[in-house]
């Protein structure tokens, strides 16, 4: 690999042997794909993935300390991934005992944070690409990013360019200020080696069709047609929820780092089916390859039959806009069965930019008055908590049934259980 | 016998019972439970990996198409390194994805239970090693099943 006269010193251990092996490491990643050298990050800001203080990362928070102590603080400030706490979120006196022991070193990581370069005490969302948050990058702008919804919005919504890192590695990304060029960095690697054709005969749940996508091209970049006419031919704030969550659902089921919208995302917009590679692979999904994809999710729930006991939206975090659809959905809903409440406890949520947002808004009134619980919490996080993990929890979230044993159900069902307490 | 030869990522040498995934290997949600929990065989909590799910990771010789999912996994693997409760080694058909990839060597460099790693082994690699075949590898990335 080429470098530049100073990421040679740093490689050299002029700047430290910390960040000598922080280079060694970019330089080892970047030839196990071929690139040739290392690109500036060009965003203003990084991301990182790892937001929690779990006693059993130990090593992680070790590596942490060898970096501040190395010398090796970031050169660019940063948001994380939401925080896996929250009072507000239902929990009993032994969930929040067992809580109190897993995330024991939360309190000293989030101190290893702010000495690393945190943007500011409340940085916390897997969303930090929304407008409220403030970590929203510009199209080609090269980022050192990980979280994996984060990465593939980045990529197909905005039209940045990160590959798929890993935790840590995005950390070495933003210290040294430098990233290996391969992958999704470079024009090659964004192309399409799959056309997904939608040929569903209404608007496809985003989260299946996603999952769909993520099982069946895996890592490898799909472009999408037929779906613009379900998401009305414009990239405005609802297409842009509609595909982060599809993106999200992509990423976990799969891999996928970036997808193209015909019609919708920046570059197939731009580009059109130039985007597509002479070979690439046909993937056609109509409702019954919907239908097929659903009916493989495992249930593991104790009692298949149980009726659920707490409710989850919003995994990644919701938007102002969808908060806000949720909320006219779920009120309007309740004043149909007559209640004022709702039938299971249920958490939304939000980054806390989206919810000080959302606060000023009239729906806030509403939405507390229906007893659901707005939260910034990470809610794979939540249930990483055996005793929660135990609880028949429903969720509209791919990516959470994905890591937890919580259930998948469409928004429509999980409307459906909040009002009537089941599906 | 059979040996097929590969591209050393993290050059090493190991011997070790196979363990195979012939579908992606969710890094994340394998290792989940065992590094919260303390189990020491790294026991497999992917309830969607049919071949591995509830089956001992440490100390296995990891025969897998990719890893997918959360892009904690380099991190994962990395800290399962550094509590010796990581895989012998990892030899993977395709090319290597970035998070397998970012984990291989962060052990390598950064922890001292490096796991070698071969990638680019063939289809036919994944196709021949069963679950339990007896697995070495060379530094040149030499794989010999059997």
């Amino acid at each position: 690999m080429r470098l530049t006269p100073d990421q040679q010193a740093m490689l050299d251990g002029a700047k430290g042997e910390t960040l000598a092996k922080v280079m060694k490491t970019l330089v080892m990643y970047g030839e196990a794909f071929g690139a040739e050298e290392m690109v500036p990050v060009t965003a203003e800001k990084g991301h990182l993935v790892t937001s929690f203080g779990l006693s059993m990362m130990k090593p992680v928070y070790d590596l942490m300390d060898q970096l501040i102590e190395g010398g090796a603080v970031n050169g660019q400030k940063f948001s994380v991934d939401p925080r896996p706490l929250d009072p507000n979120v239902p929990t009993n006196l032994l969930q929040k005992l067992v809580f109190k022991f897993m995330y024991s070193k939360q309190d000293d990581y989030e101190a290893q944070l702010r000495q690393l370069g945190l943007l500011e005490d409340d940085a916390f969302t897997c969303t930090c690409y929304l407008p409220q948050v403030g970590n929203e990058p510009k199209q080609g702008q090269v980022l050192s990013w990980a979280e994996s919804s984060a990465v593939v919005y980045a990529n197909s919504v905005l039209g940045a360019r990160c590959n798929r890192n890993s935790g840590i590695l995005e950390l070495f990304g933003s210290i040294a200020g430098c990233v290996p060029k391969f992958g999704l960095l470079t024009d090659e690697g964004r192309k399409a080696s799959w056309v997904v054709q939608v040929k569903t005969s209404r608007r496809p749940e985003a989260q299946i069709l996603g999952s769909a996508i993520g099982m069946k091209v895996m890592e490898d970049v799909p472009y999408i047609q037929g779906l613009d006419q379900w998401l009305g031919g414009q990239l405005d704030d609802a297409a842009k929820a509609y595909l982060k969550d599809m993106g999200a659902a992509s990423a976990s089921n799969g891999a996928v780092g970036l997808y193209h919208v015909e019609g919708i995302t920046p570059e197939a917009c731009q580009q059109g089916k130039t985007l597509i590679r002479p070979d690439a692979q046909v993937y056609v999904i109509d409702d019954a390859e919907l239908e097929r994809v659903r009916a493989s999710y495992p249930c593991i729930w104790k009692d298949p039959n149980a009726k659920p006991k707490l409710c989850f939206v919003g995994c990644p975090h919701l938007s102002l806009e969808q908060l806000n659809q949720w909320t006219g959905e779920l009120c309007a809903a309740l004043e149909q069965a007559g209640r004022k409440t709702v039938a299971v406890p249920t958490v939304f949520t939000a980054a806390p930019a989206v919810a000080k947002a959302f606060a000023k808004t009239p729906a806030a009134d509403r939405l507390k008055g229906t007893g659901v619980v707005l939260s910034s919490i990470c809610p794979l996080m939540y249930m990483n908590n055996p005793l929660c993990g135990k609880m028949p929890v429903a969720t509209s979230s791919n990516k959470l049934r994905t890591y937890s044993s919580a259930r998948y159900y469409t928004d429509a069902e999980m409307l459906q259980i909040m009002v009537k307490g089941e599906c | 016998m059979k040996q097929f030869k590969g591209r050393p990522v993290v050059p090493g040498k190991a011997k070790a019972e196979a363990l195979v995934s012939h579908g992606g290997f969710n890094t994340l949600a394998s290792f989940q439970k065992s590094l919260m929990f303390g189990d020491k065989n790294a026991t497999c909590s992917d309830q969607n990996n049919p071949d591995l799910y509830q089956k001992p990771m440490a100390g296995k010789a990891l025969c897998l198409p990719m890893t997918i999912g959360s892009t904690t996994g380099g991190m994962v693997l990395y800290t399962a390194a550094c509590m010796g409760r990581q895989p012998a080694c990892l030899l993977f058909s395709q090319p290597i994805d970035s998070l397998a990839a970012a984990g291989a060597i962060l052990a390598g460099v950064w922890s001292e239970n490096p796991m070698p790693t071969v990638d680019s082994l063939g289809e036919e690699f994944l196709q021949a090693v069963k679950t339990g075949d007896s697995i070495t590898v060379e530094e040149d990335g030499t794989v010999t099943v059997g």
